[in-house]
Protein backbone atom coordinates (compact mmCIF):
# COMPACT_ATOMS: atom_id res chain seq x y z
CA UNK A 1 0.00 0.00 0.00
CA UNK A 2 1.39 3.40 -1.00
CA UNK A 3 1.10 5.76 1.94
CA UNK A 4 3.62 8.51 1.25
CA UNK A 5 1.28 10.54 -0.98
CA UNK A 6 -1.20 11.03 1.81
CA UNK A 7 -2.24 14.67 2.18
CA UNK A 8 -2.00 16.47 5.49
CA UNK A 9 -5.44 17.44 6.78
CA UNK A 10 -5.98 21.21 7.11
CA UNK A 11 -5.26 22.69 10.54
CA UNK A 12 -4.75 26.46 10.99
CA UNK A 13 -6.72 26.91 7.77
CA UNK A 14 -9.92 25.46 9.22
CA UNK A 15 -9.66 25.53 13.02
CA UNK A 16 -11.86 28.28 14.43
CA UNK A 17 -9.75 30.70 16.51
CA UNK A 18 -10.40 30.14 20.21
CA UNK A 19 -9.89 32.64 23.02
CA UNK A 20 -7.48 30.10 24.51
CA UNK A 21 -5.29 29.68 21.43
CA UNK A 22 -5.49 33.33 20.31
CA UNK A 23 -4.29 34.59 23.69
CA UNK A 24 -1.52 32.00 23.66
CA UNK A 25 -0.10 33.10 20.30
CA UNK A 26 -0.62 36.74 21.32
CA UNK A 27 1.58 36.08 24.35
CA UNK A 28 4.39 35.01 22.04
CA UNK A 29 3.88 37.86 19.59
CA UNK A 30 3.85 40.49 22.34
CA UNK A 31 7.03 38.88 23.72
CA UNK A 32 8.74 39.46 20.37
CA UNK A 33 7.26 42.96 20.11
CA UNK A 34 8.47 44.13 23.52
CA UNK A 35 11.94 42.70 22.82
CA UNK A 36 12.13 44.78 19.63
CA UNK A 37 10.72 47.80 21.46
CA UNK A 38 13.37 47.35 24.12
CA UNK A 39 16.00 48.19 21.48
CA UNK A 40 14.29 51.54 20.95
CA UNK A 41 14.08 52.20 24.67
CA UNK A 42 17.78 51.37 25.04
CA UNK A 43 18.59 53.76 22.16
CA UNK A 44 16.73 56.43 24.10
CA UNK A 45 18.75 55.73 27.26
CA UNK A 46 22.03 55.63 25.29
CA UNK A 47 21.09 58.98 23.74
CA UNK A 48 20.51 60.34 27.23
CA UNK A 49 24.09 59.39 28.13
CA UNK A 50 25.46 60.73 24.84
CA UNK A 51 24.40 64.29 25.54
CA UNK A 52 21.55 66.77 25.09
CA UNK A 53 21.69 66.90 21.28
CA UNK A 54 21.45 63.14 20.76
CA UNK A 55 18.70 62.96 23.37
CA UNK A 56 16.76 65.74 21.66
CA UNK A 57 17.04 63.94 18.30
CA UNK A 58 15.72 60.62 19.60
CA UNK A 59 13.01 62.29 21.67
CA UNK A 60 11.88 64.28 18.61
CA UNK A 61 11.72 61.09 16.57
CA UNK A 62 9.69 59.33 19.29
CA UNK A 63 7.38 62.36 19.36
CA UNK A 64 6.34 61.93 15.74
CA UNK A 65 3.00 60.20 15.09
CA UNK A 66 4.80 57.02 14.02
CA UNK A 67 6.97 57.10 17.15
CA UNK A 68 3.98 57.69 19.41
CA UNK A 69 2.01 54.87 17.84
CA UNK A 70 5.00 52.54 18.24
CA UNK A 71 5.37 53.51 21.89
CA UNK A 72 1.63 53.07 22.45
CA UNK A 73 1.69 49.57 20.97
CA UNK A 74 4.81 48.75 22.96
CA UNK A 75 3.07 49.77 26.19
CA UNK A 76 -0.01 47.71 25.37
CA UNK A 77 2.16 44.70 24.43
CA UNK A 78 4.20 45.03 27.64
CA UNK A 79 1.08 45.18 29.82
CA UNK A 80 -0.56 42.26 28.03
CA UNK A 81 2.58 40.15 28.33
CA UNK A 82 2.95 41.05 32.00
CA UNK A 83 -0.67 40.28 32.90
CA UNK A 84 -0.88 37.11 30.81
CA UNK A 85 2.49 36.07 32.27
CA UNK A 86 0.93 36.23 35.73
CA UNK A 87 -1.93 34.11 34.39
CA UNK A 88 0.62 31.56 33.23
CA UNK A 89 2.29 31.54 36.66
CA UNK A 90 -1.10 30.86 38.29
CA UNK A 91 -1.64 27.99 35.85
CA UNK A 92 1.77 26.58 36.70
CA UNK A 93 0.74 26.64 40.35
CA UNK A 94 -2.31 24.58 39.39
CA UNK A 95 -4.95 27.30 39.56
CA UNK A 96 -7.59 28.49 37.02
CA UNK A 97 -7.21 25.32 34.96
CA UNK A 98 -10.92 24.67 34.65
CA UNK A 99 -12.41 26.08 31.45
CA UNK A 100 -14.34 28.64 33.48
CA UNK A 101 -11.20 29.93 35.19
CA UNK A 102 -9.26 30.01 31.95
CA UNK A 103 -11.94 32.10 30.27
CA UNK A 104 -12.58 34.43 33.21
CA UNK A 105 -8.85 35.08 33.65
CA UNK A 106 -8.45 35.50 29.88
CA UNK A 107 -11.10 38.20 29.67
CA UNK A 108 -9.70 39.82 32.83
CA UNK A 109 -6.27 40.06 31.21
CA UNK A 110 -7.73 41.60 28.04
CA UNK A 111 -9.83 44.18 29.91
CA UNK A 112 -7.00 45.09 32.30
CA UNK A 113 -4.60 45.49 29.36
CA UNK A 114 -6.92 48.09 27.81
CA UNK A 115 -7.64 49.84 31.13
CA UNK A 116 -3.98 50.03 32.20
CA UNK A 117 -2.82 51.15 28.76
CA UNK A 118 -5.38 53.95 28.84
CA UNK A 119 -4.32 54.90 32.37
CA UNK A 120 -0.63 54.99 31.40
CA UNK A 121 -1.27 57.13 28.32
CA UNK A 122 -3.87 59.26 30.05
CA UNK A 123 -1.19 60.11 32.59
CA UNK A 124 1.34 60.89 29.87
CA UNK A 125 -0.76 63.01 27.56
CA UNK B 1 9.83 23.34 12.88
CA UNK B 2 6.33 24.64 12.44
CA UNK B 3 5.10 24.59 8.86
CA UNK B 4 2.01 26.77 8.69
CA UNK B 5 1.08 26.19 5.03
CA UNK B 6 -0.32 22.94 3.75
CA UNK B 7 2.05 20.90 1.55
CA UNK B 8 1.40 21.12 -2.21
CA UNK B 9 -0.42 17.77 -2.40
CA UNK B 10 -2.73 18.80 0.47
CA UNK B 11 -4.14 22.07 -0.81
CA UNK B 12 -7.86 21.94 -1.29
CA UNK B 13 -9.65 22.41 -4.60
CA UNK B 14 -13.32 22.94 -5.40
CA UNK B 15 -15.40 19.80 -5.55
CA UNK B 16 -18.78 18.66 -6.75
CA UNK B 17 -22.21 19.89 -5.71
CA UNK B 18 -25.16 17.62 -4.97
CA UNK B 19 -28.46 19.55 -4.88
CA UNK B 20 -31.33 18.65 -2.56
CA UNK B 21 -34.22 16.55 -3.90
CA UNK B 22 -37.15 18.40 -5.51
CA UNK B 23 -39.59 19.90 -3.05
CA UNK B 24 -37.19 19.97 -0.07
CA UNK B 25 -38.11 22.91 2.15
CA UNK B 26 -35.66 22.73 5.06
CA UNK B 27 -32.30 22.53 3.30
CA UNK B 28 -28.87 22.75 4.89
CA UNK B 29 -25.58 22.48 3.02
CA UNK B 30 -22.88 20.10 4.23
CA UNK B 31 -19.42 20.91 2.91
CA UNK B 32 -17.27 17.84 3.32
CA UNK B 33 -13.55 17.21 2.75
CA UNK B 34 -12.89 14.50 0.20
CA UNK B 35 -9.71 12.77 -0.90
CA UNK B 36 -9.35 9.62 -2.93
CA UNK B 37 -5.97 7.90 -2.64
CA UNK B 38 -6.14 6.40 -6.13
CA UNK B 39 -7.17 9.54 -8.01
CA UNK B 40 -3.80 11.30 -7.97
CA UNK B 41 -5.73 14.52 -7.37
CA UNK B 42 -5.62 16.98 -4.50
CA UNK B 43 -8.29 16.96 -1.78
CA UNK B 44 -11.53 18.78 -2.59
CA UNK B 45 -14.65 20.03 -0.81
CA UNK B 46 -17.92 18.48 -1.99
CA UNK B 47 -21.15 20.18 -0.97
CA UNK B 48 -24.33 18.24 -0.29
CA UNK B 49 -27.71 19.96 0.13
CA UNK B 50 -29.67 17.90 2.65
CA UNK B 51 -33.35 18.06 3.48
CA UNK B 52 -33.35 18.29 7.28
CA UNK B 53 -37.05 17.32 7.43
CA UNK B 54 -35.92 13.91 6.21
CA UNK B 55 -32.81 13.50 8.37
CA UNK B 56 -31.89 12.66 11.96
CA UNK B 57 -30.85 15.43 14.35
CA UNK B 58 -27.10 14.80 14.64
CA UNK B 59 -24.29 15.60 12.22
CA UNK B 60 -23.53 11.88 12.01
CA UNK B 61 -27.12 11.22 10.89
CA UNK B 62 -26.58 13.57 7.95
CA UNK B 63 -23.20 12.05 7.07
CA UNK B 64 -24.68 8.53 7.11
CA UNK B 65 -27.65 9.77 5.04
CA UNK B 66 -25.24 11.15 2.45
CA UNK B 67 -23.39 7.84 2.27
CA UNK B 68 -26.64 5.85 2.03
CA UNK B 69 -28.54 8.03 -0.39
CA UNK B 70 -26.24 10.43 -2.24
CA UNK B 71 -22.65 9.26 -2.53
CA UNK B 72 -21.75 5.78 -1.27
CA UNK B 73 -18.03 6.48 -1.76
CA UNK B 74 -18.00 8.94 1.16
CA UNK B 75 -15.66 7.33 3.70
CA UNK B 76 -15.62 7.85 7.46
CA UNK B 77 -15.37 5.93 10.73
CA UNK B 78 -18.40 5.48 12.96
CA UNK B 79 -19.70 2.85 15.30
CA UNK B 80 -21.69 3.43 18.47
CA UNK B 81 -23.50 6.68 17.52
CA UNK B 82 -23.74 7.62 21.22
CA UNK B 83 -20.41 9.24 22.11
CA UNK B 84 -18.68 6.26 23.66
CA UNK B 85 -16.55 4.69 20.90
CA UNK B 86 -14.76 7.82 19.68
CA UNK B 87 -14.78 6.78 16.03
CA UNK B 88 -16.65 9.66 14.39
CA UNK B 89 -14.33 12.44 15.59
CA UNK B 90 -14.10 15.12 12.89
CA UNK B 91 -13.39 18.81 12.68
CA UNK B 92 -16.97 20.12 12.53
CA UNK B 93 -17.76 23.83 12.19
CA UNK B 94 -14.18 24.73 13.10
CA UNK B 95 -13.65 22.64 16.22
CA UNK B 96 -13.06 18.97 16.86
CA UNK B 97 -15.92 16.91 18.20
CA UNK B 98 -17.90 13.70 17.75
CA UNK B 99 -20.37 13.84 14.86
CA UNK B 100 -22.77 11.62 16.79
CA UNK B 101 -23.19 14.00 19.73
CA UNK B 102 -23.09 17.27 17.75
CA UNK B 103 -26.56 18.50 16.88
CA UNK B 104 -27.05 19.93 13.38
CA UNK B 105 -29.09 22.74 14.96
CA UNK B 106 -26.02 23.83 16.97
CA UNK B 107 -24.41 25.04 13.73
CA UNK B 108 -25.41 28.23 11.97
CA UNK B 109 -24.84 28.37 8.21
CA UNK B 110 -23.21 25.59 6.23
CA UNK B 111 -21.86 22.58 8.10
CA UNK B 112 -18.15 22.23 7.32
CA UNK B 113 -16.64 18.84 8.03
CA UNK B 114 -12.93 18.04 7.80
CA UNK B 115 -10.83 15.16 9.08
CA UNK B 116 -9.09 15.71 12.44
CA UNK B 117 -6.53 18.49 11.81
CA UNK B 118 -2.87 18.07 10.89
CA UNK B 119 -3.02 14.32 10.35
CA UNK B 120 -2.15 12.18 7.32
CA UNK B 121 -5.40 11.38 5.50
CA UNK B 122 -6.14 7.78 4.52
CA UNK B 123 -9.33 8.67 2.63
CA UNK B 124 -11.95 11.41 3.00
CA UNK B 125 -12.64 11.86 6.74
CA UNK B 126 -10.39 9.01 7.88
CA UNK B 127 -7.07 10.12 9.40
CA UNK B 128 -4.14 7.78 10.00
CA UNK B 129 -3.96 7.36 13.78
CA UNK B 130 -1.03 4.91 13.79
CA UNK B 131 1.39 7.36 15.41
CA UNK B 132 -1.24 8.42 17.97
CA UNK B 133 -1.81 4.81 19.03
CA UNK B 134 1.95 4.13 19.10
CA UNK B 135 2.32 7.08 21.47
CA UNK B 136 -0.44 5.62 23.61
CA UNK B 137 1.38 2.27 23.73
CA UNK B 138 4.60 4.08 24.67
CA UNK B 139 3.23 5.15 28.07
CA UNK B 140 2.44 1.49 28.84
CA UNK B 141 -1.21 2.11 29.74
CA UNK B 142 -1.78 -0.74 32.16
CA UNK B 143 -1.35 -1.45 35.86
CA UNK B 144 2.37 -1.94 36.54
CA UNK B 145 3.27 -3.54 39.85
CA UNK B 146 6.22 -5.04 41.71
CA UNK B 147 4.39 -6.50 44.68
CA UNK B 148 2.86 -9.94 44.21
CA UNK B 149 -0.87 -9.96 43.48
CA UNK B 150 -3.12 -10.98 46.37
CA UNK B 151 -3.81 -14.70 45.90
CA UNK B 152 -7.55 -14.60 46.62
CA UNK B 153 -8.78 -11.21 45.36
CA UNK B 154 -8.16 -8.27 43.06
CA UNK B 155 -5.90 -5.38 43.98
CA UNK B 156 -8.35 -3.26 45.93
CA UNK B 157 -8.71 0.48 46.10
CA UNK B 158 -10.55 2.67 48.60
CA UNK B 159 -13.44 4.79 47.31
CA UNK B 160 -11.30 7.89 48.03
CA UNK B 161 -8.42 6.57 45.94
CA UNK B 162 -10.82 5.54 43.23
CA UNK B 163 -12.08 9.13 43.03
CA UNK B 164 -8.66 10.28 41.76
CA UNK B 165 -9.27 8.70 38.37
CA UNK B 166 -12.68 10.32 37.90
CA UNK B 167 -12.45 12.70 34.95
CA UNK B 168 -9.63 10.57 33.51
CA UNK B 169 -10.98 7.06 32.99
CA UNK B 170 -13.84 8.44 30.87
CA UNK B 171 -11.46 9.33 28.01
CA UNK B 172 -12.41 7.46 24.85
CA UNK B 173 -9.22 8.27 22.90
CA UNK B 174 -11.10 9.98 20.08
CA UNK B 175 -8.05 12.24 19.48
CA UNK B 176 -10.17 15.42 19.32
CA UNK B 177 -7.95 17.14 21.91
CA UNK B 178 -4.56 16.13 20.52
CA UNK B 179 -5.49 17.22 17.00
CA UNK B 180 -6.82 20.55 18.36
CA UNK B 181 -3.47 21.35 19.98
CA UNK B 182 -1.12 23.67 18.03
CA UNK B 183 1.82 22.23 19.96
CA UNK B 184 0.83 18.76 18.77
CA UNK B 185 0.49 20.09 15.21
CA UNK B 186 4.04 21.46 15.20
CA UNK B 187 5.77 18.87 17.42
CA UNK B 188 3.52 15.82 17.29
CA UNK B 189 6.43 13.60 16.25
CA UNK B 190 7.88 13.86 19.73
CA UNK B 191 5.29 15.63 21.91
CA UNK B 192 2.81 13.11 23.32
CA UNK B 193 -0.14 15.50 23.14
CA UNK B 194 -3.06 16.03 25.53
CA UNK B 195 -4.90 12.71 25.07
CA UNK B 196 -1.87 10.54 25.78
CA UNK B 197 -0.70 12.73 28.66
CA UNK B 198 -4.15 12.55 30.25
CA UNK B 199 -3.84 8.77 30.01
CA UNK B 200 -0.34 8.93 31.48
CA UNK B 201 -1.73 10.89 34.42
CA UNK B 202 -4.56 8.38 34.79
CA UNK B 203 -1.93 5.72 35.64
CA UNK B 204 0.24 8.10 37.67
CA UNK B 205 -2.61 8.80 40.13
CA UNK B 206 -3.91 5.23 40.32
CA UNK B 207 -3.20 4.12 43.89
CA UNK B 208 -2.66 0.51 42.75
CA UNK B 209 0.08 1.37 40.25
CA UNK B 210 3.64 0.90 41.53
CA UNK B 211 5.63 2.39 38.64
CA UNK B 212 5.03 6.09 39.38
CA UNK B 213 8.73 6.98 39.49
CA UNK B 214 9.49 5.12 36.29
CA UNK B 215 6.50 6.70 34.55
CA UNK B 216 7.67 10.18 35.55
CA UNK B 217 11.22 9.34 34.37
CA UNK B 218 9.79 8.46 30.96
CA UNK B 219 7.98 11.80 30.73
CA UNK B 220 10.92 13.94 31.94
CA UNK B 221 11.76 15.17 28.48
CA UNK B 222 11.66 18.59 26.79
CA UNK B 223 9.27 17.27 24.14
CA UNK B 224 7.16 14.41 25.48
CA UNK B 225 5.65 16.47 28.32
CA UNK B 226 6.96 20.01 28.24
CA UNK B 227 5.72 21.03 24.78
CA UNK B 228 2.44 21.77 26.56
CA UNK B 229 2.20 25.56 26.79
CA UNK B 230 -1.24 25.64 28.44
CA UNK B 231 -2.95 26.72 25.23
CA UNK B 232 -6.06 24.82 26.44
CA UNK B 233 -7.62 24.12 23.04
CA UNK B 234 -7.71 20.50 24.30
CA UNK B 235 -10.00 21.19 27.24
CA UNK B 236 -12.14 23.55 25.17
CA UNK B 237 -12.82 20.93 22.50
CA UNK B 238 -13.11 17.67 24.49
CA UNK B 239 -16.51 16.15 23.58
CA UNK B 240 -16.55 14.30 26.91
CA UNK B 241 -15.98 17.46 28.97
CA UNK B 242 -12.66 16.22 30.36
CA UNK B 243 -9.68 18.42 31.18
CA UNK B 244 -6.39 17.26 29.62
CA UNK B 245 -4.74 20.65 30.29
CA UNK B 246 -5.29 20.19 34.01
CA UNK B 247 -4.01 16.61 33.92
CA UNK B 248 -0.82 17.80 32.22
CA UNK B 249 -0.39 20.59 34.79
CA UNK B 250 -0.74 17.97 37.54
CA UNK B 251 2.03 15.88 35.94
CA UNK B 252 4.27 18.97 35.86
CA UNK B 253 3.50 19.51 39.55
CA UNK B 254 4.39 15.88 40.31
CA UNK B 255 7.73 16.44 38.56
CA UNK B 256 8.47 19.36 40.86
CA UNK B 257 7.15 17.62 43.96
CA UNK B 258 9.50 14.66 43.60
CA UNK B 259 12.43 17.06 43.41
CA UNK B 260 11.26 18.53 46.70
CA UNK B 261 10.29 21.85 45.10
Amino acid sequence: MVTDNRPLSPHLQVYRPQLTSTMSIAHRLTGVLISLGMVVIIAWVVALAAGPEAYATVTAWLGTPVGLIALFLWTAALLYHLLNGIRHLLWDAGWLLELKGAYASGWTVLVLTVVLTVIVWGGLL
Amino acid sequence: MAEFRLPKNSRISKGRHFPAPEGAKNVKTFRIYRWEPDSGENPRIDSFDIDLDDCGPMVLDAVIKIKNEVDPTLTFRRSCREGICGSCAFNIDGTNTLACTKGIDEISGDVRIYPLPHMPVVKDLVPDLTHFYAQYASIRPWLRTQSPAPPDKERLQSPEDRKHIDGLYECILCACCSTACPSYWWSGERYLGPAILLQAYRWLVDSRDEATGERLDDLEDPFRLYRCHTIMNCTKTCPKGLNPAKAIAEIKKMMLARRGL
